[in-house]
């Protein structure tokens, strides 16, 4: 709470340095006669105060509020003594320092309260409170410095406007290169935590195993405390929803897309359109209760009418789901794409007396294929990436099977198995995930890239 | 078939084509042959508006199919989810006994706090079935109360003390099993007038409610067939057909409304059944053809948490006016909750409503700032080059991979307290970002550069070309590129289950720092809960959601609209 | 950009009080509109694009063995009225023809006359090369492969043949029949569409300013093969350029604001035109 009633704080002072850069720069001018002598408008001497005042505050403000925690906390570790440390696991360390930070929070422990957590909370809370204040005592110093050192540089010859905007551009190249660090973030962190898993379970067992089975003992003395962490199940259940997948989105999705932009009439096409699209707005939660409630027993329904056994959690109904779901996607894409075909393609073939069905099978979709398999394979990436839908509908069981019909479980189910509830973070059950994720990410990656690429190339075709 | 382009001709016309000088008119052969395409070109026109047809008639059933799935996705969860706004209420009358609730008469808050409500609630609902005094028999039916029955009874108090020691007709919460059946979702319920004279006769040597009911006409036939489809599944005995056969939990329970009584058929035969009244008889007369009735609940009793006997009771309820389904605004005001009649989406809807303000505020800036650098500022390089495909990547990359950076980096690095607003807000920040730095782009990309240059042209430096008159243009796309991610962040479910927003949470967040759930994942929970209630609501809660994502989308197009502009 | 497209918007956009006063003075077409050995023929044609008039009351022949050019200003409607010729308005929404137009005494815009097969029998080159994106073979074979017309590989190598010689595309191309059409400079890919169009072996060719996009050589060889083909085909020749016309036509057709102006011998129209308006545009004055 205190931080951000610093944030206020800086703000408010930021607002009193742009009024008093102002005031000076004009008192400077020599009033509001000699406001032409200025280089800038007055305002960006307010602008300049304001940034000289907030900027590096804040920027102190972000850094110490990202590190404060850990910072203080490794100091409590550091002091208590090494007998209470030692020999702990890593799950045992992080409960005795959550208990530690309950304790100094008031809050309900979990854990038995001895007189040495006591003490090292009291040493929390102490060097909670003495952080806190020398943040709060270094911003306001920093803000009021800030203020002082741009009202003694503003002058008449000043360029503020030149500063203020190359601080504004900064900002705005910082903004821009977050999508880097998002990527870089993703990389790390599922690299990291990828790279702890891999010492504990063979690459070649996690990619090859067909065994997969992450039970994790709560204790170490525990039976069957390994797990078995072989993914294939997963890859090939996920692989098998996909297919169902695109078996029902791709070709309703593109001869929906065929039907509307070639065949129908404007007004069917204006409301046709926009309902299909209203699938794409659906969050996949509702697919994922949809799937799990109704197309699941109905399809188990009619299986056992069929004489067939169907599990109540089937590969087909979240598959079939996820289908429905993905229509919209791949006739939108196609859509595009079609309507990228220049229209002298079709005078031409209709020239030489082609009904529009052979114009269209004969020389449009030829045409557009490499855009509608990139479309097609965005669409791929999106199905096995896809969480809700399988999370709800598909099941947990890792069933290495063909059968559409059995449970299968697929990568992002298991990730979400993996990481609900409270485990300890790096055993190699919470571990595994981040490995689950690093597949998942480089997968739909080169998916993506490829078929950003192949539908980029198509569209500069036609250009 | 006479084709027309057999080699010969072919080579002939091609001579005559080529060869300079020749005839002036076309020869024969030529002429032929002509003739001869479009004969074939005709005869092939059948085939070929067949094969027209059969391709159009694919594109409009996929085209149909696509819609039906709409159709089909909307009306389930819409026939799912109406009855939720609807919620069940018994009336009893309260004798807020100050016996009970305050014995010693302090009127001390703390003590009327920690009153037996329950007990009063009960006793309110035992007085009005007086005849229910087995033990076994009262728990079924204090179990027709909800949880929430003496919370309201407690409120009415602490909100008036003056209450006790008076008598109050109170509308309390049903229970969810009572709730269910009463929005005829616990069993489907035929009935079917009695078509003969309807006799009751009491059973020689059987106990006191027993009742043997004898029809003129053939009433019971449908009991019958129920008890054959069942020998013939093989899950009773085999015996002689027509005799009187006993009707099991297992089987539709059958129930005869006779003279204001209820009897719970146990034997039948085709013209009489015998059976236990479950509701007692006004009178024992005769009644006449389609003033009794015979009810089917084709649910067995035995897969029904209500059973026969308590149905009887809501019935009786029913009859008097004391049981009535109203508008349920506790769906609305409510955090999550184990029961069903309990739980609402408040909390949820605050927690989605501080993770999206926060999203907004942190990623439109940011996303805007990008698009303008990107777009205006940026030279071509390989580093632009690269932040590009980048942005490209981002907006494919499944949105689960975010919930993974969160749970590392904010969580387990930065130390943000998980399962608050704050971390979602930042996960799904980064999750829309790509799709905002698209949008704004391309809103820039649509505002003409003689706009730009007109502004340059008098002096202005880029950055105030941009803020003054680029930016004011572009804009409305902007923010409806903006709106169109917040609604895809509203429906966002995966990452936020990464970072702990799957706690059970019952109280409404009240900021960014506050334990919390967003809408999406109350559906979830919900919709993984086991009992029946949680369905109507989970389905109702969709609605709710669908409804928000309606009205957002709806403004983007309006938006769009109002300020497309053409140069 | 599509030439219907640019008629549309010229003729509505770009009217205004001065364009519209020649057009009071108008009074029929001045010439024999008729034709001695007529295949097409058209009387009294009237298309309508919603609320535009874009051809009023138009009646023109089209014989045996001859080109006939139609001149005018931009927007004056002559690639519409070509586009009548083998109903490639059906495609355009709110194109409305009225009047009759006859191929070999047949009504093309009866309600039995199918589209197929009349555009089987009047072939059209468009105003941009337009090959498909398939090989120089699949282009030239694609439209006796819809319809059918060859019973096997053999005969259909033969047709692909003789259409690219017939084109004078063969020799330049005999080598790499299988790599793509779009592959082929501007004016091969024009002569590929014309041995696209050939191979159906229609009766009549419509060329909707065939050498607009072509460079001046591209253009003499087209227009050669123009030459050459009259021999068998009737052809009908939307064209900007007058030289050309004077070059290839033997009767030409000066169109203006969807009217047909003055129709003659090119020698006579280009030496002696009749009309004001027609020796306004051919000497330059508008254009």
């Amino acid at each position: 709470m205190s931080s951000s009633v610093l944030l206020l704080a800086l703000l408010a002072l930021m607002a009193v340095a742009y009024y008093a850069g102002v005031k000076r720069a004009v008192s400077a001018a020599g009033g509001p006669a000699g406001i032409k002598h200025l280089h800038s408008l007055p305002g960006y001497y307010g602008f300049y105060a304001a940034l000289w005042a907030g900027l590096p505050a804040l920027l102190l403000l972000g850094l110490w509020a990202s590190l404060q925690d850990n910072f203080v906390l490794s100091l409590v570790m550091a002091q208590m003594s090494p007998d209470l440390v030692s020999g702990l696991s890593d799950g045992q360390l992080s409960l005795l320092v959550s208990d530690i930070q309950n304790l100094a929070r008031g809050n309900i422990v979990a854990g038995e309260v001895t007189p040495a957590i006591q003490a090292a909370a009291a040493d929390y809370g102490r060097l909670q409170d003495l952080a806190t204040l020398a943040l709060w005592v270094l911003a306001l110093a920093s803000g009021l410095g800030g203020l002082t050192l741009a009202w003694l540089r503003i002058a008449p010859t000043l360029r503020a406007r030149n500063r203020v905007e190359g601080v504004v551009r900064v900002i705005l190249v910082v903004f821009s290169s977050i999508a880097i660090l998002t990527t870089l973030g993703i990389l790390l962190s599922v690299v990291f935590e990828s790279l702890l898993f891999f010492q504990k379970v063979s690459v070649i067992e996690f990619f090859f195993g067909a065994e997969w089975s992450p039970q994790i003992a709560l204790r170490k003395d525990q039976v069957g405390a390994s797990g078995a962490f072989g993914a294939v199940p997963l890859f090939a259940g996920t692989l098998m929803v996909t297919l169902i997948a695109m078996l029902i989105a791709v070709p309703i999705g593109l001869m929906a897309a065929i039907y509307l932009s070639e065949y129908a009439s404007s007004q069917v096409r204006s409301w046709a359109k926009p309902i299909l699209e209203v699938l794409a707005g659906i969050p996949t939660v509702v697919y994922g209760f949809f799937a799990a409630l109704t197309v699941a027993p109905l399809i188990r329904d009619l299986g056992e009418g069929l004489g067939l056994d169907v599990s109540s959690e089937s590969a087909l109904a979240a598959g079939l789901v996820m289908g429905i779901m993905i229509i919209p996607f791949v006739s939108s894409l196609s859509d595009d794409v079609i309507n990228a075909v220049p229209q002298s393609m079709r005078d031409g073939s209709y020239a030489l007396g082609a009904t529009q069905s052979e114009t269209m099978r004969r020389v449009i979709f030829p045409a557009a294929l490499p855009g509608i398999v990139g479309g097609v394979l965005l669409a791929v990436s999106r199905a096995i990436g896809e969480t809700m839908i399988v999370v709800m509908a598909a099941g947990m069981s890792a069933n290495l099977t063909w059968n559409p019909l059995e449970s299968v479980t697929t990568v992002t189910v298991q990730i979400v198995a993996l990481l609900t509830g409270d485990q300890e973070f790096d055993s190699p059950k919470t571990l595994a995930a981040f490995a689950l994720g690093l597949a998942l990410f480089l997968v739909t990656l080169i998916l993506n890239v490829i078929a950003l690429h192949i539908v980029r190339k198509y569209r500069e075709q036609y250009e | 078939m006479n084709k027309p382009f057999t080699p010969s001709s072919a080579s002939n016309t091609g001579l005559s084509s080529t060869g300079p000088g020749g005839d002036t008119g076309p020869d024969k052969s030529e002429r032929a042959g002509r003739r001869a395409t479009i004969d074939i070109v005709n005869a092939s026109l059948g085939r070929r508006y067949r094969a027209e047809r059969r391709f159009r008639f694919i594109g409009m059933s996929a085209v149909v199919i696509g819609l039906a799935f709409v159709a089909i996705l909307f009306a389930d969860i819409i026939g799912k989810g109406y009855s939720a706004f609807q919620q069940t209420y018994i009336r009893l009358t309260v004798d807020f006994a100050a016996e009970v609730i305050d014995p010693e008469g302090t009127r001390d808050r703390a003590v009327l706090s920690d009153a037996n409500y329950l007990k009063l609630a009960r006793d309110a609902l035992a007085a009005r079935f007086p005849e229910v005094t087995q033990r076994a028999d009262k728990q079924a039916l204090f179990g027709l109360l909800s949880p929430g029955a003496p919370q309201q009874l407690r409120e009415m108090v602490m909100a008036d003390p003056g209450i006790i020691g008076t008598t109050r007709e109170v509308w309390v919460l049903a229970d969810d099993d009572a709730d269910m059946f009463m929005k005829g979702r616990s069993t489907p319920i035929d009935i079917q007038r009695g078509a003969g004279l309807a006799s009751l006769i009491p059973v020689e040597g059987g106990a006191d409610d027993q009742i043997q009911v004898l029809s003129t006409a053939n009433d019971f036939s449908d009991i019958m067939s129920d008890l054959d489809d069942f020998r013939t599944e093989d899950r009773v005995d085999a015996t002689s057909p027509g005799a009187q056969e006993e009707l099991t939990p297992e089987m539709p329970s059958h129930l005869v409304a006779i003279n204001g009584g209820l009897v719970k058929v146990q034997q039948a035969t085709s013209a009489a059944v015998i059976g236990t009244l479950i509701k007692p008889l006004a009178t024992a007369t005769d009644a006449q053809p389609g003033q009794w009735a015979t009810m089917r609940f084709g649910t067995p009793e035995n897969d029904r948490r209500l059973k026969d006997p308590v149905v009887a009771w809501i019935y009786d309820l029913g009859e008097a006016g004391d049981i009535e389904k109203r508008f349920n605004s506790l769906f609305f005001t409510q955090g999550a909750s184990r029961e069903p009649e309990l739980a609402g989406i408040a909390g949820a809807l605050m927690g989605s409503f501080y993770t999206l303000v926060l999203t907004l505020l942190l990623s439109f800036p940011v996303g805007v700032g990008a698009a303008l650098y990107l777009e205006e500022f940026a030279p071509r390089n390989w580093l632009t080059d690269l932040i590009e495909v980048n942005i490209n990547n981002l907006a494919a990359v499944p949105s689960i991979i975010f919930g993974l950076l969160g749970l590392a980096v904010f969580i387990n690095f930065f130390g943000i307290p998980r399962s608050t607003p704050l971390v979602g807000a930042l996960v799904l920040t980064f999750m829309t970002l790509p799709t905002i730095i698209i949008a704004s782009r391309s809103a820039l990309q649509s505002v003409p550069p003689s706009i730009r240059e007109a502004a340059l042209g008098v002096g202005a430096s880029p950055l105030q070309t941009q803020f003054h008159h680029v930016l004011p243009l572009a804009i409305p796309g902007m923010l409806t590129g903006a709106i169109l991610g917040m609604a895809r962040a509203l429906g966002e479910t995966a990452p936020l289950l990464m970072i702990g927003m799957v706690a059970f949470i019952v109280d409404t967040p009240t900021g960014f720092l506050s334990p919390s759930t967003v809408l999406p994942v109350q559906i979830y929970l919900w919709a993984d809960s086991p009992e029946v209630g949680f369905v109507e609501r989970t389905s109702a809660a969709i609605l709710v959601l669908l409804a928000f994502l309606a009205v957002m989308n709806l403004a983007a197009v309006l938006l769009r609209r109002k300020f497309e502009r053409r140069w | 950009m599509n030439a219907i497209a640019e008629d549309i918007t010229r003729m509505t956009g770009a009217m205004t009080a001065d364009d519209l006063a020649p057009l009071r003075d108008f009074s029929g077409t001045v010439g024999d509109f008729t034709s001695p050995q007529a295949r097409m023929v058209c009387r009294n044609v009237d298309v309508h694009y919603g609320d535009k008039h874009a051809i009023k009351n138009v009646s023109l022949d089209i014989g045996r063995n001859e080109v006939v050019a139609m001149i005018g200003p931009s927007g004056c409607g002559k690639s519409t009225f070509l586009r009548c010729l083998n109903r490639m308005n059906d495609t355009v929404p709110g194109c409305r023809v009225r009047g009759r137009i006859t191929l070999d005494g047949q009504d093309i815009y009866d309600k039995q006359q199918d589209v197929v097969p009349l555009r089987a029998q009047v072939g059209m080159v468009f105003q941009k090369p337009n090959p498909f994106p398939k090989s120089i073979y699949e282009n030239v074979a694609y439209g006796p492969r819809i319809h059918g017309l060859t019973n096997d590989k053999i005969e259909l190598d033969a047709l692909v043949e003789t259409s690219l010689r017939k084109a004078g595309l063969w020799d330049e191309v005999k080598d790499r029949l299988q790599q793509p059409g779009t592959g082929l400079s501007g004016g091969q890919q024009q002569r590929l569409c014309i041995a696209r169009t050939i191979a159906v072996s229609p009766e009549v060719i419509l060329m909707d300013e065939p050498c607009s996009a072509l460079d001046p050589i591209a253009t003499a060889r087209i227009e050669e093969l123009i030459d050459e083909l009259r021999e068998q085909y009737s052809i009908a020749i939307v064209t900007h350029s007058m030289q050309q016309a004077a070059r290839v036509s033997q009767r030409t057709a000066y169109f203006h604001l969807g009217d047909l102006v003055e129709v003659g011998e090119t020698s006579q129209i280009f030496t002696n035109p009749s009309h004001k308006l027609t020796e306004d545009y051919i000497t330059g004055r508008f254009g």
